[in-house]
Formats: C-alpha cells, sequence, structure tokens
C-alpha cells in the first residue's frame, strides 16, 4: 500500500475559509434567527420549528410562492423555444456573425435596476413610449399600476426581453460546434428539417441548453431587483414574488424569525428543483 | 446502380474565376463503370474532396454535368440522386439505438416497416452488428459508428453509389486492416459502385481496381494499381506512390538517346512525339542495383527497413534511392548503379515520353 500524502489539503484552507466567511457564516446567522424570536437588545427566546409550521401554513406564503412558480414557467416556456429559434436563424459564418452576437449580449449587458427603471418610464400610460402608444394611439387600456393582467404582461416581456439572449448565446454555441458533415449525412439520408432539428441539432444542444434552463430557473426564481423597481410588487399583490414578499416580511415588518424560516424554505425549493432537473436532464449520459 | 459519367467538370469555389489556379477542379471527364471499386488518390487541397461533393450533389459545379446512366443530375440535390456517403468523422445519431440509425435513411423515404426490417437486419448481418442493434448508437467505439455508418449508405438496395471520404482517418491501426477488407468484402457482396477518397496510397492500392491520381485539380492517371506502379504517367505519380518513390534525373537528349551526369541512359523504347522541353529520366528504387560496372556513385545513407534495404546515394548532383536486398554497401563508399532497361522511362515537362520497345523488350542491366 502506498502512503497517501495528505498536504494537499492545505491547498483547500484558503478556499475553505473563504466560502465559511461569505456563505457558511452569513447563513448560520439566519438559521439562528429561524428557529428563535427576538425583541431586540440581544434577547432570544428558543422557538423550535414553529415558525417554519407558521411559513408553510400561511396563505400569503402559498399564494407568493404560486406565482413564482407562474413566473418561472412563464418566462421559461417562452425564452427557451424563441432562444432556439433565434439560434437556428442566427448565420454561422460571415460578417453578420459579430454583428448579431454583440446585438445579442446587449440587454444582458444591462444593470437590473436599469432595467426595471427602463421599463417602468417605457409603460407609463402617458408619456411612455409604449404606454402612450397602446393607450392613445391604439386605443387600448393600459396601465400595469391598475391592472394585474397588464403588470404581468409587462414582467414576463422584460424578462423575456433582458434574458432570451443568454440561451440564444447558449444554444448558437451548441450549434455551431456541429461539423458539417452531419448535415451532409443527414441530407444523403433525406431527413427532412424536422428530422435534422430532432436528431441533430437538438441533440448537440442538449448539455448547454440544460445550463440555460438551470440558470433561467434559478436566476428567475430567485428576481427581485426587476420586478421590485417596475412594479413595487403591485398592483395589490399580483406580482409580489417570493423574493419581494421576504424582503417585506424582513425589512417591512422587521418579522426577522419568519424571515429566516421563509429564506431557508426558499432556498430549499430552489435546490431542491435545480437538482431534480439537472439529474432527469444527465440520467442517460451516465450509462 | 449506375454509370457514373463526369463531363467537362470544372469548379471554382471563387464566383468569378479569372485564371486557372482559381479553379479547384480543372476540366475533368471521367467515366466510372457499374460496380467498380475507385480510389480517388492525392495529396490534400488536390480537389479530391471537391469532386466527391460534386458528385454527391452537396456542391455544384461552376461549369459541366454529371450524368447517371445518361441522366444529367447535375441540378438534383443529393436526396435525389440515390448516392450514399461516408464521411472522415463517423456520423451517427447519437439519441437513437443501432437499428434506427441504420432504418433512418429507409424511413425518410417512407418505406413500410416490413421492407424496413428486412433490409436493416440484411445490413447488420453484413456488418457483423447484429447483437448491437438495440443498443443506442452513441456508446459505440469509433470502428463500430463508422460501421453504422457505412451501414446507412448500404442499406438502400437501389444506391447508385457509395462513396468514401477517407473513412479510416478516424481508426485505430489496427482495426483499419479488419475494415478495410470488410469494405472489400461488401464492394463484392453489394456490387455497388465506389468511390474512396484517401492520400494513403496503400488504402487506395487494396481497396481499388481502379485508382485515379489527381494533382492541383487535375487527374493525372488512372489506372489499376500495377499500372501506376510499373507505368506511371506523370513524374507526380511516380514518387507519390511508391515508398521511396520514384527516382526522377534531369538529363539531356543527345541523338535520341538520354544523358544523365555524363552517361547514357538506356531507355525502355522509343521516345514519342517531339521532345522539346524538361526531360527528366524515371526510374523506380525497385529497378536500380548496385553493379559493377555503370553510373559511377557515392552511398549517402542506407535505411534497413525491413524486408530490404534502402541505399540513398548521390550521382551528378541528383539523390538515387536503390532498393537492394542483402548485404549493403558502407556510407560513403563508390557504387555503380545499374538500371533496368524496360523500367527506364523518359519524361517530357513531367509527362511520360517513352513507350515500350516492341514485344518483350530488352531484359538487363544497362
Amino acid at each position: 500500500m502506498k502512503t497517501e500524502n495528505q498536504k494537499a489539503w492545505f491547498f483547500v484552507l484558503p478556499v475553505l475559509a473563504l466560502v465559511a466567511f461569505n456563505a457558511l457564516i452569513p447563513m448560520m446567522t439566519v438559521v439562528n434567527y429561524s428557529v428563535q424570536e427576538t425583541f431586540g437588545d440581544n434577547v432570544f427566546f428558543w422557538q423550535g420549528l414553529d415558525w417554519f409550521q407558521q411559513i408553510l401554513r400561511s396563505d400569503r406564503f402559498h399564494a407568493a410562492l404560486g406565482r413564482q412558480f407562474m413566473f418561472t414557467f412563464l418566462i421559461l416556456i417562452i425564452e427557451v423555444p424563441l432562444g432556439i429559434a433565434i439560434a437556428l436563424s442566427m448565420p454561422r459564418k460571415g460578417f453578420w456573425v459579430p454583428v448579431c452576437l454583440v446585438l445579442m449580449a446587449l440587454p444582458m449587458l444591462i444593470p437590473w435596476n436599469v432595467v426595471g427603471a427602463m421599463w417602468n418610464i417605457f409603460t407609463l400610460p402617458d408619456i411612455g413610449l409604449l404606454g402612450y402608444f397602446l393607450n392613445h394611439m391604439l386605443g387600448i387600456s393600459y396601465d400595469m399600476t391598475q391592472d394585474p393582467v397588464a403588470a404581468w404582461v409587462t414582467i414576463v416581456t422584460m424578462d423575456v426581453w433582458h434574458w432570451t439572449s443568454l440561451v440564444v448565446l447558449l444554444s448558437y454555441a451548441g450549434l455551431v460546434s456541429i461539423p458539417d458533415a452531419y448535415y451532409q449525412a443527414a441530407k444523403i439520408d433525406g431527413a427532412s428539417n424536422w428530422a435534422v432539428f430532432r436528431f441533430i441539432q437538438l441533440p448537440k444542444m442538449k448539455t448547454v441548453l440544460t445550463i440555460a434552463i438551470l440558470l433561467r430557473f434559478m436566476d428567475s426564481f430567485n428576481i427581485y431587483t426587476e420586478p421590485f423597481v417596475l412594479t413595487g410588487g403591485g398592483p395589490g399583490n399580483s406580482t409580489t414574488l417570493l423574493s419581494i414578499d421576504l424582503v417585506k416580511i424582513a425589512l417591512g415588518q422587521f418579522d426577522l424569525g419568519p424571515a429566516a424560516a421563509m429564506s431557508l424554505i426558499y432556498f430549499a425549493i430552489t435546490l431542491l428543483v435545480s437538482w431534480l432537473f439537472y439529474t432527469l436532464m444527465t440520467k442517460d449520459d451516465l450509462n | 446502380m449506375a454509370k457514373i459519367t463526369l463531363s467537362k467538370l470544372r469548379h471554382s469555389y471563387l464566383s468569378t474565376p479569372k485564371s486557372d489556379s482559381d479553379y479547384a477542379l480543372k476540366e475533368i471527364d471521367l467515366d466510372w463503370t457499374d460496380g467498380g471499386a475507385y480510389a480517388l488518390l492525392g495529396p490534400s487541397g488536390c480537389g479530391k474532396s471537391t469532386l466527391l461533393n460534386i458528385i454527391s450533389g452537396l456542391l455544384v459545379p461552376s461549369e459541366g454535368q454529371i450524368l447517371f446512366d445518361g441522366q444529367d443530375v447535375t441540378a438534383l440535390p443529393p436526396d435525389q440522386r440515390n448516392i450514399a456517403q461516408v464521411f472522415q468523422f463517423p456520423v451517427i445519431y447519437d439519441t437513437m439505438t443501432v437499428y434506427d440509425n441504420l432504418a433512418f435513411p429507409l424511413r425518410n423515404r417512407g418505406r413500410d416497416e416490413a421492407t424496413v426490417h428486412q433490409r436493416v437486419m440484411a445490413i447488420a448481418e453484413m456488418l457483423e452488428v447484429t447483437e448491437m442493434l438495440e443498443q443506442k448508437a452513441a456508446g459505440l467505439s469509433p470502428d463500430n459508428k463508422q460501421k453504422i455508418s457505412m451501414g446507412r449508405g448500404l442499406v438502400r438496395e437501389d444506391v447508385n453509389v457509395v462513396m468514401f471520404d477517407e473513412p479510416l482517418t478516424v481508426i485505430d491501426p489496427h482495426l483499419k486492416w479488419k475494415l478495410r477488407s470488410k469494405l472489400k468484402e461488401l464492394h463484392q457482396r453489394v456490387k455497388a459502385t465506389m468511390i474512396y477518397v484517401t492520400h494513403d496510397q496503400t488504402e487506395a492500392l487494396t481497396f481499388a481496381d481502379q485508382v485515379v491520381v489527381m494533382q492541383l485539380g487535375e487527374v493525372v492517371q488512372i489506372g489499376t494499381p500495377v499500372e501506376l506502379f510499373e507505368r506511371p504517367a506523370h513524374t507526380f505519380v511516380g514518387h507519390f506512390i511508391g515508398s521511396p518513390g520514384m527516382n526522377i534525373l534531369p538529363c539531356e537528349l543527345q541523338h535520341g538517346a538520354a544523358v544523365f551526369a555524363d552517361q547514357q541512359i538506356a531507355l525502355e523504347g522509343p521516345i514519342q512525339g517531339a521532345a522539346d522541353g524538361q526531360t527528366e529520366i524515371g526510374i523506380r528504387p525497385e529497378f536500380v542495383s548496385l553493379a559493377d560496372h555503370g553510373l559511377p556513385a557515392t552511398v549517402t545513407k542506407v535505411s534497413d527497413i525491413g524486408r530490404h534495404t534502402v541505399v540513398e546515394c548521390e550521382a551528378g548532383g541528383c539523390r538515387i534511392n536503390a532498393v537492394t536486398e542483402g548485404a549493403a554497401p558502407e556510407k560513403g563508399s563508390a557504387v555503380h548503379l545499374a538500371f533496368r532497361q524496360d523500367m527506364t522511362r523518359l519524361y517530357v515537362d513531367g509527362w511520360l515520353a517513352t513507350a515500350p520497345a516492341n514485344a518483350t523488350g530488352e531484359q538487363g542491366a544497362a
């Protein structure tokens, strides 16, 4: 038996320290809050799992969670097919490739709160470009501060505008990696365009698409800044997504215990869905 | 199955070719007879893949026509030409099973499942992949993947021609042999016209009945492996085929005889046509021997390549290789070289200019 050299662990220590300070320790304080009640002055009372029970049984949480899943579902069902379609219609070589790539990347470079502000102004009924056009030129009543449907249409459209590019760029990277011989062989085999997509392009894009969907799921499930700037969760509670509700409880009502319990549940759901999705998508590759 | 005729074919990748050098293919006229095994041999960039893609229909030629059994197919897309092509890197449909891969070309053409099943089983049996039929194609080894892509070509019973574009490039050396003999066997069984593109002379010479040698977008010679070896029509064929290649020695013509390094060299027969241009003697190393008299030369290198020895000599400022068996002279020693007369050819501007002497010709050293 060869004795193994354990000194390599020392090289991992700096990373461990870093992760401890930026993730583990802050998270442990959340865990700490989630099982206690505090009235300030650093006085804590043990609460057990009461906060978790309270959150899991609250209608308010269920409603926010429902809205959150709805939002994520809507943007995925639009962004993924749309992103693939755009990637398929982009040129493979020549002058237009860099032009398309830069145009595609632009929305992603804009900071989140700026995107929210942009769309807020864009959709104002009296002075916004889109709002004015819809209300005063087409005669369609559109005001997202009054109408929940308008608010939903706006936040979904905004997210599609902001993030479809990510799906496009990742899909495009998958597409350009397919050698010409595959298309030539498919032509000779008499494959239809659909068959080329189904049996060549889609399988080759699978890995990058898995990552794209995973990233879009996590980002949209945790989204805060854009809808907060755009609608502030309204009108009423109609666009109050999980993170917005969480901030309201934590900083608005200063209910630190329930807020901490909610964060942990929220985190667990994100983690669980991501893990499930990734495991299912990569199941075939392992065999 | 069909006879394939290429008529006055020219192709340029530029939209407005000006000079001859703008053409990747320069004026090709060729007939491929039905059921033949052909090889297209040439160095990288000689236009052999371009020619292949024109036959398969992946590329439309700038000028000229392609006829299948006398029918013009120049403008037809690949799927309507009924051809099959096997690419350098195996193309398989990862998500399908081996069975579905083989069935794919038939199902795309709307054949009924009974026919599909019967054809797939027949081809699988021929390729010896029957036990893999239910497996996902993605997990196969490269040689099996290449077999499957060959199978997709052969599965259509009415295929006009099967083309191979350097199909053994990614295959391990010890499997190359197996796959190559499998190919030869397949050709005998299915009797389809096959065209095999390669830059490897061993592959070309073992697979094909007829080898088409290309250089710089032109067909230099078409012939059986023996013809290419014994009577190269061009100095290019001479040094491209054979290992080491043909010795090419610049010479002068004096009163109809070739003179190299002040020595008169006896040629195989009379010189044809006006020999005005650059004249060269061509002789294969296999027909150069060390003798007591003949062309004086100095040995510069001796390499033992197993069954025989290659003696590299220098004479008249040229390098001459001789293949000998048995004891080889020391490096630096002075020797005399003898050329076998019936294998000594004259080339004018690169092209063969001598005809064999009447009847058997004289055998013996010069």
